[in-house]
């Protein structure tokens, strides 16, 4: 036991000497994903703001064909800027970006308009940039809102009651709350929380394997009367150490990041104080050792520095898996899903973002499948170190 | 004492050692010679416990090295080819942190390392981070790592390789205080001069198997040689050893 705790303290001395390391365990890591984040939810606000202030700026060939559309356009807050275009000139001008949307009225209009016959009228847009099909799709509700009034005066005219063109009055009873809207946003948060955690240990776990063949430094440590299971162990302590000491920081930073970044101006609430954040740890906590052991298992293997660290920027992206899975086939809560490590951290921070009540079997399950898949590669990693093969 | 009784060892098809046998006594200083791939790494890895033989067995003292790994291990000190230091640890720390995985404690510990910086002239440094280290230095922690625990016997794979005249010198006149402290002192080397300068007693090895062994006059008069040079050569050729 004690023999361990020197194997610890000398990987985590070292570590804490190596600028490599500190840089990428305690700073990129951990930072990375609140910055980001936060870079990204400042940005889809500044974005949702600018789209309901600013008015809506439309170019529009053939206005004189249809003089009532263009004025009732214009009283809903449409700028239009007026210019003969033809069709294929409007494409180009799309194209080229020179004008958003471009709206054009056939010289047909009139005429087909008098004879109560669909109007044509071309809506020239981009589809493929969201930011122009937002204001396609208000220019195209606003000409069907104008096209609608016309509909119920023609039925008046002819003495039928406009609401026989209606059989059907749906209405929109959105129950999203603001903190579950705010879930769609950090939905994505928990990975970065897990990145973290493995950033933490990703250098370690290099340089306590494949660090100390390169250095040539593992064959006098195994030739000491050390059991190699005792080795392995303090090299994966050290490593679980860094990887708590990242996601402390890491949840840190969003605590902070979301004290600035103004969620509520979104209709959202995010509940992100230090209650929730010390409930991440938790979450967490358990998947700490399964990141070490597995970063330590395959580090293992490898021969060299370079070696281990394209392995292991892999090993990286192993925790997005079930959670893309998760999101691609929505998948709710559920017990059966907490044998999965990273999905039922994932899961469960997710749940305590929504305030939803958490079962303790879920947490148990969760922890206890983290901590025994862990021990599993704790013990493959001590029989490999077994090996003769270890020597390289 | 270090004992190789029999040893066998192959890698797939490759034989690498062959009934390697021999002693290396106490207060003596025994060469292994032969030259690159002849089997030297890989006898001396079976000896000191991180390769398991095929057949044969390893003993330190009388004790089998695989039966009882922890305290033949315990009368062992080892500089393997590969002696490689952390870089970010000082001197110190690299020595204290294998003596302190053998169970040594803080305060004999830190004695032990001031007394090992003391005879092996390492208190210049001994407080500087191993980054920087030259070949010499590097060399007089690692031999310091090998010997924190006191070892009886000391195993040491290529010590002079790599190594500048003076830092030679220096390992040189390490080895000889070391036999005078009645050691057991056994190291590879392909160096001729190196064996011919140190040793008491040579083990020639050549293709896996030991072609020749007994003490530096012996072995230059059993070949009729002028030189141990000629005789080695001699040897080898006789053997098929160089092809």
């Amino acid at each position: 036991m004690r023999a361990l705790f020197t194997v610890f303290g000398k990987e985590f001395l070292e570590n804490l000497r190596d600028r490599r390391t500190l840089v990428s365990a305690l700073l990129f890591g951990p930072l990375f994903g609140p910055l980001l984040f936060g870079a990204m939810v400042s940005r889809m606000l500044n974005q949702s703001v600018v789209e309901s202030d600013e008015p809506l700026k439309i170019a529009i060939s053939g206005a004189e064909h249809a003089p009532n559309l263009a004025r009732y356009l214009e009283s809903a807050g449409v700028k239009l800027v007026f210019s003969p275009l033809d069709e294929t000139a409007a494409r180009a001008a799309v194209r080229s970006g020179a004008a958003a949307v471009v709206v054009i009225v056939p010289a047909e209009f009139p005429a087909r308009f008098a004879a109560a016959l669909p109007a044509p009228v071309l809506l020239v847009a981009d589809s493929s940039d969201s930011q122009t099909r937002k204001s396609a799709d208000r220019v195209r509700t606003l000409i069907a809102n104008y096209g609608s009034g016309i509909a119920q005066l023609r039925l008046q005219i002819r003495g039928v009651s406009p609401l026989l063109a209606v059989p059907i009055a749906v209405n929109d009873i959105d129950v999203t709350t603001p903190t579950g809207r705010a879930v769609v946003v950090l939905g994505f948060m928990t990975y970065f929380v897990l990145f973290a955690v493995l950033m933490g240990g990703l250098y370690l776990a290099i340089d306590s394997t494949a660090g100390e063949r390169e250095r040539g430094s593992l064959e006098a440590l195994l030739s000491l009367p050390v059991a190699r299971a005792t080795l392995v162990g303090g090299k994966i302590l050290a490593t679980c150490v860094y990887m708590c000491l990242s996601l402390a920081i890491s949840l840190t930073a969003f605590v902070f990041v979301f004290r600035f970044v103004p969620l509520e101006r979104l209709g959202m609430s995010a509940n992100l104080g230090p209650g929730t954040a010390l409930a991440f740890f938790g979450i967490c906590l358990p998947f700490v050792p399964l990141g070490a052991a597995l970063m330590t298992l395959v580090a293992s293997f490898t021969r060299s520095y370079r070696e281990a660290q394209t392995y292991l920027t892999s090993v990286l992206l192993v925790p997005t898996l079930p959670i893309a899975f998760a999101s691609i086939y929505s998948l709710k809560t559920k017990s059966s899903l907490m044998f999965i490590p990273s999905l039922s951290q994932h899961l469960l921070m997710t749940s305590v973002l929504k305030d939803e009540p958490i079962a303790a079997l879920d947490i148990l399950v969760s922890a206890g499948s983290a901590l025994g898949l862990a021990l599993l590669l704790i013990v493959l990693t001590a029989g490999h170190w077994r090996r003769e093969t270890m020597l390289g | 004492m270090i004992e190789a009784r029999a040893l066998c060892k192959r890698f797939g098809a490759i034989e690498a050692v062959r009934e390697v046998s021999f002693v290396a006594r106490d207060g003596e200083i025994t060469g292994l010679l032969g030259p690159n791939g002849a089997g030297k790494s890989t006898t001396l890895r079976m000896l000191y416990g991180v390769l398991t033989p095929d057949s044969g067995s390893a003993c330190i003292d009388g004790l089998d090295v695989r039966g009882e790994t922890s305290s033949a291990r315990a009368r062992l000190g080892v500089l393997p080819h590969a002696a490689g230091l952390y870089g970010n640890l000082t001197a110190r720390e690299n020595i204290e942190y294998f003596g302190s995985l053998q169970g040594i404690g803080r305060d004999p510990l830190r004695a032990r390392t001031d007394e090992l910086a003391r005879t092996l002239g390492m208190e210049s440094f001994i407080d500087r981070r191993a980054k920087g280290f030259s070949q010499g230095q590097r060399i007089k922690t690692a031999l310091a790592r090998a010997l924190v625990n006191d070892p009886a016997n000391l195993v040491l794979d290529e010590p002079t390789n790599g190594l500048d005249v003076m830092a030679i010198r220096s390992v040189r006149e390490m080895l000889r205080k070391l036999r005078s402290q009645g050691r057991c002192i056994l190291f590879s080397s392909h160096v001729m001069q190196e064996v011919a300068a140190l040793c008491d007693r040579v083990v020639i090895i050549g293709h896996g198997r030991v072609l020749a062994q007994g003490s530096l006059d012996s072995i230059r008069e059993r070949s009729g040689a002028a030189s141990l040079e000629e005789a080695f050569l001699q040897v080898l050729e006789n053997m098929g050893g160089l092809c």
